[in-house]
Parts: C-alpha cells; structure tokens; sequence
C-alpha cells in the first residue's frame, strides 16, 4: 500500500472537555488513486489530511506514506488550502517558483517550469499580476500550479474550493480531475460536498462525526467522464446520502 | 485635483494661523523682543539663511537624527522578528520592555549626558531611545499576527530559516512594522530637539537654547517653524518609501 494508515487516533481538549477527532480510524489509498474524505464538520476528515500531510501528529496509531512514517510536512506532498496561501507580495509566477527556491531550481529553469503549469491551470498571461488582482477562483488555480510546480507525488487539498461561487467551482473540479488524469498524481481531497466528492472521487471515505472515524468507503465507479445528471451519477450520490440518512422516508419506501 | 484641494486646504490653513499670530501681537503688551510678530519671525529667518547658521544647525541635526533613527529601527526590527518568533523568550523579555517604554528618553538625558559628555552622542542616544520601543513592539506583534496559512505553506515548500525570516515572516509582517517605524520617526523628531536642548551645543535644538540665551525670540520661533516644516517633509518622505516599497510587493498592505 502506498498510503497506511493503521489505528490513528487523536484527540484534543477544548475547554476542559475532550474531544475525539480520530477514533481508531485506519485506511489505506493506492497511489494515483483520487480519495475524497467527506463528512460533516467534527468528523476528523481535516484532522486525517493533516495527520497525512505532516501538520498534526496523531495521538495513537501510525500514518506512513510509501513505508516511511509521516513527521512534518515534505515536498514531495503539498497541500492546496481553502485560504488559497498565496503570498500576497510575490507576483503570480514569483509565487508560483516559490517551492521551487527551495528546490535550488536554476533561475533560468524556473521560469519555464512556472510556465507550463500556469499553461495547465489556465492562466498564461497573468504571470505579472499580484493575487489581490485576481479572483478567488483564479487564486486557487495559481496555488494549484504552485503545487504542481516542484513536481509531488501527492496532492493534499483542504475543501479547496470552499469559498468560490458554485459555477466556479464546477469549473475547478472539472480542472481538477483533468490535471489529476494528465499528472497522474495521487490527490486525497477532503470536502463535505457530497455533490463534488461523487464528481471527483475513485473512493468517497465517508466520515462520521462524534467521535470522528470512518463510516464507510464507498467506490465510485464512473470512469474519466463524469455527467453530473446522468444516471449513473445521481445513483452513486444517492447512495451517498442514503449513508447520512438524509433520505426522506417516503422516498425510500417509494424505492422499495 | 485632490492635489489642488489639499493645498487650497494647507494655504488656508497657514494662512489662519499667521493671521491669529499677528492679531495676538496686534493686541499683545509684551515687548516686541520677547513677542515678535510673523514678520519679524521671517525676518529672522531670512538673516539664518544668510548667514548659513540654518543650514549648519539642520545638517547637525540631520546627521544625529538620521544615525540615531535608522540605527534604533535596524536594531529594534531584528530583534523584533526574533522575539516574534520565539513567544517563550519575549514573555520574560516584555515587562522589562514595559517598564522601561513608559520612561520618556529626556529622563535619561542628564544620566546619558553624564556618560558620554556633550556632543552627538547624546542626541543620538535619544533618537534611538525615542524610535526604540514603538518599532520592537510593532513588529514584535506584526510577526505573531503572520497569517498562520504562511507558514503552513513554508514548511510544505521546504522554506527554511534563513529564507523564512526574509522570504515570508518579514514581507509578511511588513505593513505593521512600517506602522510602528511611522510612528517613531514623528516621536524620534520630537525628541532631537529635547535632546539638543540639554546634550548639545549645536543643532536646532541648541539654536532654540541660544536664541532665548540672546533674548531673539524672532530667531526662537524662526527655529521652531524648521523644525516643524522639516518635520512634514520628513513624514511625507517616508510615506513615499512605504508606498513604493508597498507598490512593488503588490500592495500588500
């Protein structure tokens, strides 16, 4: 397995009180895979990527990436954040060679790398611009190029698009899955979207709040070309919903 | 147009405030020596320029002033972005800082004074005092308010110290810290003139203590008046370095 995560638990005391955001939750994701984690806020789908991505360490159990045991962040994975992270004084191509300074990346390299993927995310010509003059949307795309840009093997992204206008977010997520297929990345992405999670996912991990642990792992089996209203789309999405029993009742006895 | 506004605005402004210090020395009884009118003051002012005695005295000034403010804010902002990021040392450092902020630089004059003598030295010392604390305690905070996403970022992209200080924390915490250093140079420029009035036998301090010592209040309020249009200038020099320095980080503000 490429990604194992076996027993981790974590827990945090807030005012006095515990609370479990891990119980016990073990999962394992292939490489190249698209993994969704969706649930309600206080399910520990947040609490998990970060315990994937270095930022947390779990209390209990262990989280290993390709055998080896995750302790801080690498840059080998690199997470795309709902807040987007650009940095604010840094042009859009200066952002988008910033992981590649650290990288030691020739100069003269970076700028062609930084290139080609604002190329990918749709937004050559805006090399010179700074984030305050963009959209939201257009800001996330930069962090995805940044992301791409020194080249990982897993992409961790945090309800990225949580704070963009639906038809935008549409738009990123077709993007999204088009740049998971040509760069074949492994992507864990978490949301409480049921809708995206069905449109992006190989598997939707679906959590449970309360104490924060995995409910089921539900595959989706819809190939590259997703239909949002075909037929085979509201069947996954409903069963999805049917987990969170948000089914009205009639409707289920209707289906029955 | 905004332009002509505010200098409409600044003619007007002039204007009422030398017409009110002509009236008070319209009305006045004192004696014309002890309260000159604007006229006399300008007067003055002309002769100080003429006799190159202005311009020895601002270039005097200048030099302390200039050493004592950017040697404070140097020493305050590289300390600042250290204790910044090391909370657990600043929390033993911090009351001693706040006993000391409160003390005004011209209490230590007479013990600097005793140190070091009179001369530069003094004026400096209390410059660097004046700019100190507002600039340590500006960017001090400005660094604990860095965006936390900053540096989840940098350590995802492997940013290490000492690129993280000047890559991302200082950039980061710039427009607060240009806060603190704006607010130190108007306090800084206040205290030269107290430091040259006590520690200094030059300087437009020491050309207020001298004119009242020949009794030439012309030449007082002349004085007086330079410091104060120096003042303005250099505010709104500053203002501009900000600004582009803003300008070129995007306006990050």
């Amino acid at each position: 397995m490429y990604i194992e995560v076996k027993d981790a638990s974590k827990n945090y005391v807030q005012d006095g009180k515990e609370f479990v955001a891990l119980d016990n939750v073990s999962l394992s994701i292939d490489k190249g895979e698209f993994i969704c984690l969706l649930g309600p806020s206080g399910c520990g789908k947040s609490t998990l990527l970060n315990a994937l991505a270095g930022f947390e360490k779990v209390n209990s159990g262990t989280v290993k990436i390709d055998g080896k045991e995750v302790t801080s962040p690498s840059i080998n994975n690199i997470t795309i954040f709902q807040n987007y992270g650009l940095l604010p004084w840094r042009n859009v191509q200066k952002n988008v060679e910033l992981g590649l300074e650290s990288k030691k990346v020739p100069k003269s390299e970076r700028a062609a790398i930084a290139q080609k993927y604002l190329e990918l995310v749709g937004l050559s010509g805006y090399e010179k611009r700074y984030p305050k003059q963009l959209s939201g949307g257009q800001q996330q795309r930069v962090a995805i190029a940044r992301g791409l840009a020194v080249d990982p093997d897993i992409i961790f992204m945090d309800e990225p698009f949580g704070a963009l206008d639906a038809i935008t977010r549409m738009k990123l997520q077709e993007d999204i899955l088009r740049i998971s297929r040509e760069e074949k990345k492994t992507i864990i992405f978490v949301t409480h979207d049921i809708e995206e999670a069905v449109f992006l996912a190989d598997r939707i991990v679906v959590m449970m709040a309360d104490p924060g642990r995995i409910k089921s792992i539900v595959k989706v089996p819809l190939g590259s070309n997703r239909n949002r209203t075909g037929e085979n789309f509201l069947y996954v999405r409903d069963r999805i919903f049917e987990l969170f029993n948000m089914k009205a009742d009639e409707y289920i006895e209707y289906y029955i | 147009m905004k332009k002509l506004l505010s200098l409409k605005n600044v003619i007007i402004s002039v204007a009422i405030l030398i017409l009110i210090w002509q009236l008070l020395f319209s009305v006045s009884s004192y004696d014309k020596a002890l309260f000159p009118s604007p006229k006399m003051a300008f007067d003055a002012l002309v002769e100080l320029i003429e006799n190159g005695k202005l311009f020895e005295n601002i270039r005097t000034s200048m030099y302390r002033f200039v050493t004592g403010y950017f040697s404070s804010v140097i020493v305050a902002v590289v300390l600042g972005l250290i204790l910044g990021r090391v909370p657990k040392l600043f929390q033993y450092i911090n009351p001693a800082v706040q006993l000391l902020r409160p003390i005004s630089p011209t209490a230590w004059m007479p013990f600097i004074v005793l140190l070091f003598g009179i001369g530069d030295v003094p004026a400096i010392v209390i410059i660097f005092i004046a700019a100190f604390f507002p600039v340590l305690l500006s960017t001090v905070s400005a660094v604990g308010n860095i965006d936390p996403v900053y540096l989840k970022v940098s350590k995802n992209f492997g940013i290490k110290q000492p690129a993280l200080t000047w890559k991302v924390i200082f950039p980061a915490a710039f427009p607060q810290i240009a806060n603190g250093i704006h607010l130190a140079l108007g306090t800084a420029w206040i205290f030269l003139v107290a430091g040259e009035m006590v520690g200094a036998q030059s300087g437009l301090g020491y050309q207020i203590i001298d004119a009242r010592n020949n009794i030439r209040a012309d030449i007082l309020l002349a004085t007086i008046l330079v410091i104060g249009i120096i003042g303005i200038l250099l505010d709104g020099l500053l203002k501009l370095v900000e600004k582009v320095i803003l300008k070129s980080w995007g306006g990050a503000a």
